[in-house]
């Protein structure tokens, strides 16, 4: 008699065996074969056949409830999909902000109204959210924000500037920290919902050291944002002037995914780098410093993900520290740094191109310059270690 | 199987946790030491661990023991390292037993009767020069009459002189290096013709350098089946690393525990010197180290529970990752207490000893790196 996780098991490798098309089965080359979906998408082929049969069976978020667009699945269930995902190297049918942040912040903070007005349509990949929060003068201090929402009885006006609005210039929706009040910090933010085709808003992308633009800066200039999309769907998440409590419940989710990079490459890399590196006769990787640094990365990698597996257990059973997630983007995102410096050491001269054919327009170099982005963006390894010292060490105040 | 400890678990964690910090805290290893006992432990204290259990842990219940894991061996272990608690546990209860349960039965009901009472101390004789090199071992036993004849030296034998029996690993057939051609004994340490120079090593404990000069053994001591020994002697290592690395941690999550205690009382220039951000990113990094490292950890001893075959692989990932975890967790340690970090009469530095010895144990964090390239083919 096979269990109930083991049906389940059998059960979904069957699923998924029949109805990933094989497109998907590929492993991605860049950033751009991720599948974002929203009002205007572009899929390559393969991409819209998967997004559409994972949504339909709620599996784009498979452990949000089923009323929401989710599948349903316990923990355990959850876990089991996502390793047979793995196994069959199915790719992951949409990226997005909606699932990785919004989503969780409106699952616990949002009215039932927010929750069927706003979640279904983050599912189904229908509208892509980003993310605004940080502003030229509130980095590490995001405490400190200037945006403005004015309140206008129906609606407020908002004006000021983000600034590392991931991909706000393709988004739909923004999910927003604004001052309600000028003479508190953190209890004067509120965070707000609305549409990215509003009126005033406009969206500048930042060109990185990487050459790509993923981020950019977004002007709010009197824009209106109404307070109701409909009976009782307020525009405003938890309560004005509680937008901190929704930001920081939100962050620790920001940097449990940042963090993820961590574990990121199923394989190793000094197996990969071995074949095309050349051998000794003993099999070994021909460059003995090398092959050292591949098996500490190696070493760190998978006891990182065994730190990943175990972060959330613990953290769905309540049994973890509610600051964890910072560690866990300290040691992840400092991890997939390291990784892309070791690929870079391994690939030598080549992977120095920019452009080239060969090198995929610079693919190498350019991954390897993104993930210096990693120990910054939603919060930097500094103030990570802070927080830790802090809230989990309970180390004394300067 | 979620990573993290069930319920029982946790309540052997809890007893195993209460029981060493108040029967065999860091005193008592310094009473041991003060005095030069030559045994490295307490004979009464391992009657208690018996009492409680421990010695059988990894015995099954059909055999008088817990019939528990790697997971719940190293639930102890981490204790005995909190508290660096002098113990013949990790050589008798887990390495020991471990090798005897890849055995036949006749072995077993010879020996586990001594283990489950707590009279009977097993020691592990593998290691032949000062690094951990167990595909190189050439010490030689040939067949003689009804049995074997054993000759060569074996060193960093823990808990060697005190031991009652020696599992040893030599080779019957091929030669150094050669995978099959292996075969493990369990002698006796009053054999004839072998002798024991038994030397304090740097955490206090005790270990041996044997020399086996024609030593005879029957048939019947052969653990396993003859030059099949890499069977027994994988498992036991396998068992031996995972818990030494549990120890580590527990080693590296008591000194990190007293240091970030320490830094919160100590005063300089005006300010407790724990406020200082020199001092909290690094050790939030120490904690971030140590917190993988747990995790590590328990994923091997659940990955060896559940027979994965895998598990070899995350058993040395989890030996060098609390290797260097708990390395780096002493060395600031030491550092962080500054001048008195240096005085014997601070426990940091016995945590800095203890950390070294087990570092050597069964495989450094070079040796395991280096396996991990292997098993990834490179």
């Amino acid at each position: 008699m096979m269990s109930d996780l083991e049906t389940f098991r059998a059960e979904t490798a069957a699923w998924l065996e029949a109805n990933c098309p094989p497109e998907m089965r590929q492993p991605m080359v860049d950033e751009s074969d991720a599948v974002w979906g929203g009002r205007n998408p572009t899929f390559k082929p393969g991409q819209k056949e998967w997004l559409d049969v994972m949504a339909a069976k709620g599996w784009t978020v498979p452990d949000w409830p089923k009323e929401y667009g989710g599948g349903g699945l316990s923990r355990a269930e959850t876990k089991i999909l996502g390793q047979e995902m793995a196994r069959l190297k199915c790719r992951s049918p949409l990226s997005s902000f909606g699932i990785w942040m919004l989503g969780p912040a409106l699952l616990h903070f949002g009215t039932e109204a927010q929750k069927k007005h706003f979640l279904p349509p983050i599912a189904r990949g229908e509208i892509r959210w980003c993310q605004g929060y940080s502003e030229p003068g509130s980095g590490s201090d995001l405490a400190s924000l200037q945006t403005s929402a004015v309140d206008q009885g129906d609606h407020f006006v908002v004006n000021g500037q983000k600034i590392w609005t991931s991909y706000a210039d393709k988004a739909d929706w923004i999910f927003c920290l604004t001052r309600t009040d000028k003479n508190e910090k953190h209890k004067g933010i509120t965070f707000m919902l609305f549409d990215m085709a509003s009126e005033g808003v406009t969206t500048k992308p930042i060109v990185l050291i990487s050459g790509q633009s993923a981020f950019c800066e977004t002007f709010f200039d009197d824009v209106k944002v109404p307070k109701e999309y409909g009976e009782g769907v307020s525009s405003v998440v938890y309560e004005v002037n509680k937008g901190w409590d929704v930001a920081k419940y939100l962050l620790g989710h920001e940097r449990s995914m940042i963090s993820g990079g961590g574990s990121e490459g199923s394989t190793s890399l000094g197996a990969k780098f071995a074949d095309q590196y050349g051998r000794d006769e003993m099999g070994r990787l021909d460059d003995p410093m090398l092959r050292a640094q591949m098996a500490e990365m190696d070493i760190d990698v998978l006891a990182f993900r065994a730190m990943a597996e175990r972060f959330g257990d613990t953290f769905k059973a309540g049994l973890c520290h509610p600051a964890q997630p910072n560690m866990m983007k300290y040691a992840g995102t400092e991890i997939n740094k390291r990784r892309h410096e070791l690929i870079m050491a391994a690939g030598g001269s080549e992977v120095l191109e920019w452009e080239s054919e060969a090198s995929n327009g610079g693919l190498t170099a350019r991954s390897w310059l993104r993930t210096k982005a990693n120990s910054i963006e939603g919060g930097t390894s500094e103030v990570m270690l802070n927080v830790v010292s802090k809230q989990i060490l309970h180390l004394p105040g300067a | 199987m979620p990573l993290y400890l069930n319920e029982d678990q946790q309540m052997l964690h809890d007893s195993a946790a209460e029981f060493m910090k108040g029967e065999a805290p860091v005193s008592h290893l310094r009473e041991f030491r003060d005095k030069n006992c030559k045994d490295g432990f307490s004979h009464a204290l391992w009657k208690q661990f018996a009492e409680m259990g421990f010695t059988g842990i990894l015995i099954g219940e059909d055999e008088g023991g817990l019939g528990m894991g790697h997971v719940e061996a190293g639930v102890v272990l981490e204790q005995i390292g909190r508290n660096l608690t002098p113990s013949p546990f990790l050589t008798t209860s887990v390495v020991g037993v471990e090798a005897l349960n890849a055995g036949g039965k006749a072995l077993r009901d010879k020996y586990f009767p001594g283990i489950l009472s707590g009279d009977t101390v097993l020691a592990l004789a593998v290691d032949e020069g000062p690094k951990h090199r167990p595909d190189q071992i050439g010490m030689a036993a040939t067949r003689e009459g009804n049995g074997f004849k054993l000759d060569g030296k074996k060193q960093f034998v823990v808990q060697g002189g005190s031991a009652d029996t020696l599992i040893v690993a030599a080779r019957t057939s091929g030669s150094a290096g050669d995978d099959k051609g292996l075969t493990l004994f369990a002698v006796d340490a009053n054999a004839q013709g072998l002798s024991k120079n038994s030397v304090r090593l740097v955490d206090s404990a005790m270990a041996a350098h044997l020399e086996f000069d024609g030593v005879l053994v029957d048939a019947d001591a052969v653990i396993g089946e003859v030059d099949e020994g890499d069977v027994v002697l994988r498992r036991l290592l396998n068992a031996g690393r995972s818990g030494a690395a549990a120890e580590t941690l527990g080693v590296g999550a008591g000194a990190m525990d007293i240091t970030v205690d320490y830094i919160k009382g100590r005063k300089q220039f005006g300010a407790l010197i724990g406020s200082f951000q020199a001092l909290q990113h690094r050790i939030a990094h120490l904690y971030s180290e140590m917190e993988i490292a747990r995790a590590t950890v328990l994923k091997a001893q659940q990955m060896l529970d559940e027979g994965s075959s895998k598990a070899e692989l995350m058993v040395s990932v989890a030996k060098a990752k609390a290797g260097k975890a708990t390395a780096l967790s002493v060395k600031e340690g030491v550092q962080m207490h500054g001048g008195v970090g240096m005085t014997d009469e601070y426990d940091i530095g016995l945590y800095m000893k203890r950390d070294r010895a087990l570092q050597e144990f069964m495989g450094d964090v070079n040796y395991h790196t280096n396996l991990v390239a292997e098993m990834h083919g490179y």
